[in-house]
């Protein structure tokens, strides 16, 4: 081990420095192009330098109400809700060192779905204004029975706390339908909501969720380091100095954070959480702090594009953007699992 | 030796999915020998071992035993006459070292003859051959690694198969139980079984083979009894490690002793500082 | 364990694990009478026991067989026919989150009632017969794209999960473009009933299990090889590739049989064989004790869902997936205190 630190940089090394920073530029393109078209193209396609103009000059002409008040608002949305989950599942992966995990099979987006499930039928919630604050204290709520069931303090194995997570999904599952029988206008109301999209979502959804948002994504970027340490078991990361049981209740606070705001803003959409980690895994290899700022460019970058392809391919109606990820995702996933050897896992 | 032995392989590519480890190779394990493969890290001995036990498919060429290819028979045939002891089995949670050893009698039983007083015998034999008696009521995976690897043999002996493949059976265990499983394979052997190890240490490998297998790179360097094959200028060759190769006091075949790099080199250095 | 020979022949018994499997099996047997005398015409036990021997009086005769005994033996067939298939899952998988409800299969019986249901219009048996070709085409494509050189258990969880992540959006969309009306019967159907079942979808089950089960439990002795792993089973005479292939296929078939006649119930697969090998103290207690705790929980939880809501006639979906959450909550929390 400190033969491998000692030694001069290898050119290995340096190759892979390199081919970091090309794909990180290459995912920063791809984001800016996807967060143009969004702000372009929609029912009504407006130009890129119409865009650009109104953007700078908001005037009262039809493109600039559009672009201002619907296609920034959505886009905006849009970047915050993919960084968020991309970030959250990366490091719900890191935490169980277990690459299956991800908020949807962690319950945590079940956790919101049930809250917004009970303001919907019980409390006569009907804005997605209400819907945020229930969503956000459902996910918190799951995600810290999670980890208490996973085993809080001692040695929470990967196993248990997926099995933890799956348990939960399972109750609110149960109460979610129960509910729904019992409440048949509620549910007409849910399976809106339910299959992930940014259409009815107002403009002042981003604002609502902005600050969980920031401090979510803060946090996780911060904890890079500490995931690293973690990776290599909790013995070792220990006997490195880190604090495993300290970088789990960050980890999970801060998967919370994203979560929450992130469902709550949306509707559960799976599976981006499941996605963005191993496309950056594939790209810059096992270090942690690599993956997290790739997954907050490429979290976005496929959300948009999978939103801006809802808005084309059905033209003019869309495809509500959980639907679109999870066509999109699947393929690349499965393709992804088939040429990689699954040896680590 | 004109016919064929019961066991050898021919023009083997074996490869893992891409990656060629070992091209036309060809092997014949003589009958009733004690051959133990060397050679350097990543030289394909493990993926010899495999391929000789059907566990991973060559590419091309075949594995022969009885003069037929080893994929031709039916897989419980082969299973009675060739077991192996792998590097590094799954261990089931929950469960206990007799049942697991119990396991190697799978090949022998069906389905109204589950477990019959033959089977009740190989795996008492194997345990007490491999002293794990003591801990047959023990969850395997609460052993040490030492004690896991003696089960795994275990289970590998109550198969009770006349030829035996074993890969690198002395890993995980103390200087004392290396020689014990060493010392058992030998009494196998002596029994008549033909045996085949992966060994890493080549003071070891000269000490009990009958027959050493020498590999590098993919390729049988040398094959032979261990006084004919193992020179200095053989290791030298193979693991790129000058040395000497004396008598073992104790046995009378060749010992080999790594030159002293190190302090040849301080002393180098030493005297250059000198100058 | 307990071994009986006779003739050369022998047979090995895990003697707590056959106690286990007749005691669960004759739970299950116990609770389906107790559902066949509640409903909204309470019949005494004696009554039914009459009008089962076939000396009945024709009121009693109608209820028990037109309404009640489909219902019961489609929950018992269905619940042995889930827990059977959650057994053979999590052993080929060597998973136990390995269960039809994490592979796929659920969710692709789900897509395939689904497009019966919302797009053809159809009912009944069409649904049932949309729920076994969306599964067995499911489980054939998720074992296609698993399929390199040979089935890695985990590349199929991994495939598993992966497609059902595709049919889960498709099948929220289908119900999002759907009226409401249509929408409230597919969610139905998706949540799992036994709610007026008839004899048809006793006999699609039944069969499944029949034909199923025997093969299963035959080519269930390799698992335990598996279980150490694919060279360790190779090595012991098993052919891998081909028991696995019979294995799933053959749990897929349990698993559509069963999606078709109540719909996708959850939880049963999943913790059945775990709690029939905690019961039973093995960790390969087999597939028949899974059966039996498969069948006792899905009639207890049948039970539950007729007692729970006076006059309201709950699926048993959401009963099964309630009662398995809270147990398997419970026994994290005893296991945190237990191990380490």
């Amino acid at each position: 081990m400190t033969a491998v630190l000692a030694a001069p940089p290898s050119s290995p090394h340096r190759k892979r420095g390199k081919r970091r920073w090309i794909g990180f530029a290459l995912a920063l393109t791809v984001l800016v192009v996807m967060f143009a078209l969004s702000v372009a193209i929609g029912s009504r396609t407006i130009a890129l330098s119409t865009v650009w103009q109104v953007l700078w000059h908001p005037d009262s002409t039809p493109e600039s109400v559009i672009v201002h008040d619907l296609r920034l608002p959505r886009t905006l949305l849009g970047f915050g809700v993919g960084a968020a989950l991309g970030l959250a599942g990366t490091v719900m992966q890191a935490l169980t060192r277990n690459p299956l995990a991800e908020p949807g099979l962690l319950g945590v987006n079940l956790g919101a779905s049930t809250a917004v499930v009970i303001a919907i039928a019980f409390l006569g919630v009907t804005t997605a204004t209400g819907y945020v604050w229930f969503a956000f204290a459902g996910a918190a709520l799951t995600s810290a029975a999670v980890f208490a069931l996973g085993g809080a303090g001692r040695h929470p194995t990967p196993e248990r706390q997926i099995l933890a997570g799956v348990s939960i999904t399972a109750v609110l599952g149960a109460i979610v339908w129960a509910v729904l029988v019992l409440r048949r206008e509620a549910f007409d109301r849910y399976r809106h909501w339910d299959v992930g999209s940014f259409s009815d979502r107002d403009s002042g959804t981003v604002l609502r969720i902005l600050p969980f948002l920031a401090a979510g994504i803060l946090l996780a970027l911060v904890l890079g380091r500490q995931l690293n340490a973690l990776s290599l078991g909790d013995e070792s990361a220990t006997s490195l100095g880190a604090h495993p049981v300290r970088i789990r209740a960050l980890g999970l606070l801060a998967v919370t954070l994203l979560c929450g705001a992130a469902t709550a803003a949306a509707g559960p959409i799976w599976f981006l959480g499941l996605a963005v980690p191993y496309a950056a895994r594939m790209i810059v290899g096992t270090d942690h702090r690599w993956i997290l700022a790739f997954a907050v460019v490429l979290g976005p970058a496929l959300l948009l594009g999978a939103d801006v392809l809802g808005r084309v391919l059905v033209a003019p109606a869309e495809l509500p953007v959980g639907v679109v990820t999870a066509f999109l995702g699947a393929p690349l996933f499965i393709a992804l699992c088939r040429r990689r050897r699954l040896s680590s896992l | 030796m004109t016919t064929d032995p019961r066991l050898s392989a021919h023009d083997l590519t074996l490869a893992y999915d891409k990656r060629v480890v070992a091209e036309q190779l060809d092997v014949r394990i003589a009958d009733g020998s004690f051959t133990v493969v060397v050679g350097p890290n990543a030289c394909g001995k493990s993926t010899l071992l495999k391929a000789l036990a059907r566990v991973l498919k060559p590419q091309s060429g075949a594995v022969l035993l009885d003069g037929q290819a080893i994929a031709s028979y039916p897989s419980k045939h082969v299973a009675k006459q060739l077991g192996m002891l792998p590097q590094s089995p799954i261990v089931p949670g929950g469960i206990v070292v007799e049942e697991l050893v119990g396991r190697g009698r799978f090949a022998h039983q069906r389905l109204l003859r589950q477990w019959s007083p033959e089977d009740e015998a190989a795996v008492a034999a194997a345990m007490r051959l491999t002293e794990v008696s003591d801990l047959a009521d023990r969850f395997v995976d609460e052993l040490s690694g030492g004690q896991r690897q003696r089960v795994w043999l275990a289970m590998a002996l109550a198969q009770q198969t006349p030829i035996l493949l074993l890969d690198e059976p002395t890993t995980f265990l103390d200087l004392s139980h290396q020689f014990e499983v060493l010392d058992l394979c030998a009494e196998l052997h002596e029994q008549g079984r033909t045996i085949v190890a992966v060994l890493h240490d080549l003071n070891h490998a000269c000490r009990y083979a009958t027959e050493l297998i020498v590999m590098k790179a993919g390729e049988v360097v040398a094959q032979g009894s261990p006084a004919e094959v193992m020179t200095a200028r053989l290791v030298e060759d193979v693991f790129a490690m000058p040395c000497r190769v004396i008598d073992d006091p104790e046995t009378g075949t060749p010992m080999v002793v790594p030159a002293d790099r190190h302090r040849r080199r301080a002393s180098r250095t030493a005297e250059a500082a000198r100058a | 364990m307990t071994v009986l020979r006779a003739a050369g022949w022998s047979v090995r018994v895990h003697t707590r694990a056959l106690i286990v499997g007749v005691v669960l099996l004759l739970v299950a047997l116990a609770v389906a009478l107790v559902n066949l005398t509640t409903g909204d015409f309470p019949i005494p036990v004696a009554d039914v026991l009459r009008s089962l021997a076939g000396r009945g009086d024709a009121g009693t005769d109608f209820i028990v067989y037109e309404l009640r005994l489909p219902r019961v033996l489609v929950t018992l067939l269905v619940g042995a026919a889930l827990g059977a298939s959650g057994a053979v899952f999590q052993s080929l998988t060597r998973n136990p989150l390995g269960s039809p409800d994490f592979v796929g299969l659920t969710t692709g019986a789900a897509t395939g009632a689904l497009i019966v249901l919302l797009i053809a219009d159809g009912s009944g048996a069409q649904v049932g017969a949309g729920a076994i070709v969306g599964c067995v085409v499911t489980a054939v494509a998720v074992y296609l794209l698993a399929f390199r050189r040979g089935v890695q258990p985990f590349r199929l969880i991994l495939m598993g999960i992966g497609v059902s992540a595709l049919l889960e959006a498709l099948n929220s969309y289908l119900i999002y473009r759907a009226r409401l009306n249509e929408a409230i019967a597919a969610q139905v159907w998706l949540i799992g009933s036994v709610n007026g079942r008839g004899w048809t979808e006793v006999v699609i089950v039944a069969v499944a299990v029949v034909v199923l089960v025997p093969v299963v439990v035959y080519f269930g002795r390799d698992l335990k090889m598996l279980a150490l792993g694919d060279e360790m089973a190779v090595l012991h005479g098993v052919r891998v590739e081909r028991t696995r292939a019979v294995l799933a296929l053959a749990a897929v078939g349990l698993s559509a049989g069963a999606t078709a006649a109540a719909g996708p119930i959850a939880f049963v697969a999943l913790a059945a064989p775990p709690l029939a090998a905690r019961l039973s103290r093995s960790p390969s207690a087999g597939i028949l004790p899974a059966a039996a705790m498969g069948a006792a929980l899905l009639c207890a939880g049948d039970w539950a869902a007729q007692n729970a809501l006076p006059g309201n006639d709950i699926p048993v979906g959401v009963v099964t997936a309630a009662l398995g959450g809270v147990y398997l909550t419970w026994l994290l929390f005893r296991e945190r205190g237990a191990r380490r």
